[in-house]
């Protein structure tokens, strides 16, 4: 379906091709340039002195020994910076009052996580400062740990003494009278659902590098967001923001761990200024992996009420949510962004979501691909099987009984949140016509009688993206403190080449391929004559990064709405040169040109000609062939999908092998199906490693015990099964293009349908509920627990389904999750 | 990652490396493959002052067959054993070494002098009851044998300024073997590991057999309580089974993130059963 690419490209179809990636070639080829490839005269470098206590009072700070050493020209603690803080909180949710610790690029007073940096080394050589680092003497004080989310919420033990409690906050969203539904209902499922820390574990570290230079700074950055950065560092250094340039040159993934603004790009920016020296920092992993922030980390405590035809009366969820030491650029709407979509896919007539955001001493969570829709997603998908389970029914039986039906107009869930488009019988039917269930069932028990257990999971989901309208989401809506609209600016070049400009910063989405479609379509010449230019803020307009699936429907808009101006122009100036009405001229076969008449064309050479030597331009036209479009969306987009699982557990060791995994997903009309399946692939690959390998995990005392790829068990291409993808196109409403965003969509499904796939291969060992990660010996243990099937009659005390089975806490996996 | 400064020198000759060693004292290191030791430096878990460098010492590359044995140079790297199917179980384990990056750069005599106990090849080692030749200051050689080469974990027999050159395995064409090595991922070390090596009687018994188990206590060992119950005995899925129920007698398997000592007995188990199973060419 490319309805829309049809109507607008007049036969100019790279819209819809499965072009290969424009960035390829110097990526692969290892000639693109990151911040480590910049080196600038007289660059000096850092290195932090980072707490090794979780939590503790800053005694003394001997530096004298690591000044003494040959090379290092500064050691600065935070007393000594006179600016840079305390960082702030860029969105909160609405209406709610936040209980924020101050936090500071080089901490002040205390250390409130293992890696809080209390001291910055600067010298000539990056070796030598790592060496003199280790002479900085730190007194520290140990203070009590509170670790536990769920301890923590009782207060023994306060981490920040300003605040004189450990929760940050509550924050709710309903509709409909849940606990009627609850009454009401024939079953009520509950369950404790664990969804533990993960990294986003990007293979580039972060890198700054920093220069002040004539009342200028520039700062080149690893980041998802330069704009942000730019605006934040003006702030904090009190530097005019036209005088802060930030660039993110070649970003090396991102997966939202670099959509912050970390203290060490304040610092490099900070002593850049103070020691007029370009100022250079490179993370190394174990940097990273200690303070890089973290996401999910959310305990929920779920109900949902069905009646015995399967028809759901209410949902219900109280999330407990982990924000580690302090909060961060998102760190406290993260669970909200799930309270968003907790209606599912489905006529839910009741939802209500409970959020208590909870401090402790671990680095801080944030927005990790997804940011709070994969844990909302995994509430609702997961309960929906167990309720399925309680219920005897088949679990597509009973999501395609409370399916929103197909909508191509808004449709407004009871908790007041409006989708766009959605077709979700659609998705589920193409998913079936990959995966024949009844065969499978055959072969499942088939395969049992050999002692195989292979089980399938499915997940129906959808999710918001597109950040974002600001109407809804500005400082009257959501609570975000500035706009998100997205700019895009086309220049047709004097030679008739095209440079688009915007304001989006790809870390490996593919922006150039993908903008440079739209263009080419609209403007009658070759993708690989668009140039897509990003991630600075000191070319191009202005612009809010990337981030929230938001490229393509937010910045790809804004950039196809520029091309269209241009394109209104170039035909107007065509329809001068020709003699022919403006009305009457088409963009075909790579030129602009009379309907009808395919010898009356002008090439964009040409017309870029015309436009940059006006001497036959329409009467009053400027000359110059370039504009600009802003746009600010009317809603959010959601995207939406249907997956299944397939996976073989091995009973005698636990261990979990994915046979299959079908996406079907639906992001509206594909402008390059290939970079679709390239986000899905990426986004499926990250969440099956949240379902069965990656944790981070902290000990008792705070101690980080996956702070390298050995402990953290990010997988590799040898445990992923080889991705089958399909779509449907529904046309989001919202925008011209008709696309949604889908480089979230993959990490949001695929936690349910993993987990799902898992308890179904179980259950006729017993195991009727088990959380993630589904590591081989949680899985082992789940199987030779005594607690046999859980039931959930009606009535039941949660800890009496929950129990055990619902985990032991993220921070003792060792204990397993289901005895 | 930035390991603390060193020297470095790669010496042409055993006779300079050996000097070369004796020079740096005590905090001289020998450097092989390098992915065991560069990975501890950079973490600063390490901090030698000396890397002697081995990859320019001649006749240390290699695996001859030679009166029914393996002779195997200390600088023969992983890949080359991957690649070399007449080598049977070595060639397996070798193959199953992390990934391919660290199979071409690894070498076999840097992962026995290690001892680590969750690798591949020091199990294998001691499974087949090779020796190693051990070259001390001034030129002599010792002969080490497998039971005698790992101390306590990551100490093996190899003293300072001494260097393994050489890892003799008998030929075990006549024996059956099985290899069972469970991880998490592909890349990871073993959680455990079993090397199952069987020797039928002409009646189809169990002549000989030897067992050798990773990760199950600070050094690589063998299972002797489930050679002794299978040794001499009918080979079929229940005796097997049977004595595989006590591969994990005698030993003390270290705990970590992803396993309790008490799943890593039980993984011995299932392990030794089905290397077992393997060895003897019996189904379960």
């Amino acid at each position: 379906m490319s309805a829309t690419a049809d109507t607008t490209t007049g036969g100019n179809s790279h819209v819809g091709r499965s072009l290969r990636r424009k960035e390829d070639p110097r990526l692969i080829t290892g000639r693109s340039r990151y911040v480590d490839d910049i080196s600038l005269p007289g660059t000096l470098y850092v290195a932090f002195v980072r707490s090794p206590e979780a939590h503790a009072r800053i005694g003394s700070i001997d530096t004298s020994a690591a000044k003494a050493r040959p090379g290092i020209v500064a050691v600065y603690t935070g007393e000594d910076m006179d600016a840079g803080g305390p960082m702030p909180v860029a969105w909160a949710p609405p209406g709610v009052t936040l209980n924020t610790p101050e936090h500071y690029p080089l901490a002040k007073g205390t250390v409130n996580h293992v890696g809080d940096p209390v001291a910055a080394v600067i010298g000539i050589d990056r070796y030598a400062v790592v060496d003199a680092a280790e002479d900085v003497l730190v007194d520290l004080e140990p203070l009590p740990v509170v670790m536990d989310m769920e301890e923590a919420l009782k207060d023994e033990v306060v981490i920040h003494e300003s605040l004189g409690t450990n929760k940050s906050h509550e924050w709710s969203l309903g509709g409909g009278d849940v606990e009627a539904g609850l009454r009401e209902a024939d079953v009520v499922v509950e369950r404790r659902i664990v969804n533990h820390r993960v990294s986003g574990a990007a293979i580039e570290p972060r890198a700054v590098l920093a220069e002040y230079r004539a009342g200028n700074l520039t700062i080149w950055s690893s980041t998802q967001v330069p704009h942000f950065l730019r605006n934040i560092v003006a702030a904090l250094l009190g530097i005019s923001a036209d005088r802060v340039r930030a660039i993110a040159p070649e970003v090396g993934g991102g997966f939202g761990s670099k959509l912050q603004i970390y203290g060490e790009e304040i610092f490099c920016a900070w002593a850049a200024s103070k020691l007029n020296h370009p100022v250079k920092w490179v993370a190394t992993r174990s940097d990273d992996m200690a303070t890089m922030h973290h996401g999910r980390d959310q305990i929920a405590y779920v109900r949902m009420g069905a009646k015995r035809d399967g028809t759901i009366t209410a949902f219900h969820t109280k999330i407990i949510a982990d924000l580690g030491a302090y909060h961060m650029l998102l760190t406290p709407s993260i669970p909200s962004f799930g309270g968003f979509v907790m209606s599912g896919v489905y006529t839910f007539p009741a939802v209500q979501t409970d959020v208590i955001g909870v401090l402790t001493n671990k680095f801080p969570t944030d927005a990790i691909r997804g940011a709070g829709r994969p844990e909302a997603t995994h509430m609702i998908e997961v309960t929906m099987d167990q309720m399925a389970a309680e219920l005897g029914m088949d679990p597509l039986e009973l999501r395609r009984k409370n399916f929103i039906p197909p909508h191509n107009e808004p449709h407004e869930t009871v908790i007041g949140v409006v989708y766009d488009s959605g077709n979700h019988e659609g998705t589920l039917d193409k998913l079936m016509e990959h995966v024949d269930v009844a065969g499978f069932r055959q072969e499942q028990e088939r395969l049992r009688s050999e002692g195989v257990h292979r089980g399938i999971g499915f997940c129906t989901y959808t999710e918001v993206c597109g950040v974002a309208p600001t109407r809804v989401f500005g400082p009257p809506g959501f609570g975000v403190q500035g706009g998100g609209w997205e700019s895009g600016m086309v220049r047709v070049n004097t030679n008739g080449s095209v440079t688009v400009y915007t304001g989006t910063s790809p870390h490996g989405q593919g922006h150039e391929t993908g903008f440079a479609q739209i263009v080419a379509d609209r403007l009658g010449v070759d993708p690989q004559q668009v140039e897509v230019i990003h991630g600075d803020t000191a070319t191009g307009p202005e612009g809010l990064d990337t981030y929230g699936s938001r490229t393509l429907a937010v910045g790809g808009e804004a950039v196809a709405r520029a091309a269209e101006k241009v394109a209104r122009k170039a035909k107007s100036i065509v329809a001068h040169q020709l003699e022919a009405a403006a009305e009457d001229i088409e963009v075909r076969g790579g030129k602009f040109q009379v309907k009808g008449s395919p010898d009356k064309a002008m090439s964009m050479a040409e017309i870029a000609g015309e436009a940059y030597v006006p001497l036959n331009l329409p009467e009053g036209m400027e000359p110059g062939l370039e504009e600009i479009a802003f746009y600010d969306p009317e809603n959010f987009v959601f995207p939406f999908g249907a997956h299944a699982c397939v996976v073989d557990v091995d009973p005698d060791t636990g261990k979990v092998k994915i046979v299959r995994y079908v996406a079907v997903d639906d992001c509206g009309p594909a402008i390059n199906p290939l970079l679709i399946d390239g986000q899905v692939h990426g986004g499926v690959a990250q969440s099956i490693g949240q379902a069965l390998y990656e944790q981070v995990v902290y000990d008792d005392q705070g101690q980080l015990v996956t702070g390298t790829f050995v402990d953290y068990a990010l997988p590799t291409a040898a445990e992923m099964p080889s991705f089958e993808t399909d779509r449907t196109e529904t046309p989001s409403p919202t925008n011209t293009l008709g696309v949604k965003g889908v480089g979230e969509a993959g990490t949001i499904a695929a936690t349910a349908a993993v987990t799902n796939a898992v308890i179904d291969a179980l259950r006729p060992l017993g195991v009727g509920y088990i959380d993630m990660p589904l590591t081989p010996m949680r899985v082992w243990q789940a199987i030779h627990s005594d607690a046999g099937p859980r039931s959930t009659e009606q009535g039941r005390a949660l800890d009496e389904h929950g129990g055990g089975a619902a985990g032991s806490g993220p921070t003792s996996p060792t204990e397993g999750g289901a005895q | 990652m930035i390991p603390p400064e060193f020297e470095y020198t790669a010496p042409e000759s055993l006779e300079d490396a050996l000097r070369a060693l004796a020079d740096g004292g005590e905090d001289a290191k020998v450097l092989a493959g390098g992915h065991s030791l560069l990975p501890l430096m950079k973490l600063r878990l390490a901090a030698p002052t000396l890397l002697v460098d081995l990859r320019k010492v001649p006749g240390l590359r290699g695996a001859q067959r030679e009166n029914g044995q393996w002779r195997i140079g200390a600088m023969t790297r992983h890949v080359d054993l991957q690649d070399n199917a007449d080598l049977g179980v070595v060639q397996k384990a070798a193959s199953l070494i992390a990934d391919q990056q660290v199979r071409n750069r690894g070498t076999i005599g840097g992962s026995i002098a290690h001892g680590d106990p969750a690798s591949d090849l020091p199990t294998v080692f001691r499974a087949l009851d090779g020796t190693v030749t051990i070259m001390a200051q001034g030129g002599g050689t010792r002969e080490v044998a497998a039971a005698d080469m790992f101390q306590d974990y990551l100490t093996t027999a190899v003293g300072p300024g001494e260097i393994l050159t050489e890892i003799r395995l008998p030929a075990v064409d006549d024996w059956g073997w099985g290899y069972e090595k469970f991880n998490r991922r592909a890349e990871d070390w073993a959680m455990v590991g079993v090397v199952a090596l069987v020797k039928k009687g002409a009646d189809g018994s169990c002549e000989d057999v030897r067992i050798g188990l990773t990760h199950m206590a600070s050094t690589p060992i063998r299972a002797t309580a489930v050679e002794n119950a299978l040794r001499g005995q009918g080979l079929d899925g229940q005796s097997i089974a049977s004595a595989a129920e006590q591969a994990a007698e005698g030993t003390d398997p270290p705990g970590d993130l992803n396993a309790t000592p008490d799943y890593k007995r039980h993984l011995a188990r299932v392990l030794t059963r089905r290397a077992l199973e393997q060895a003897a060419g019996v189904s379960s």
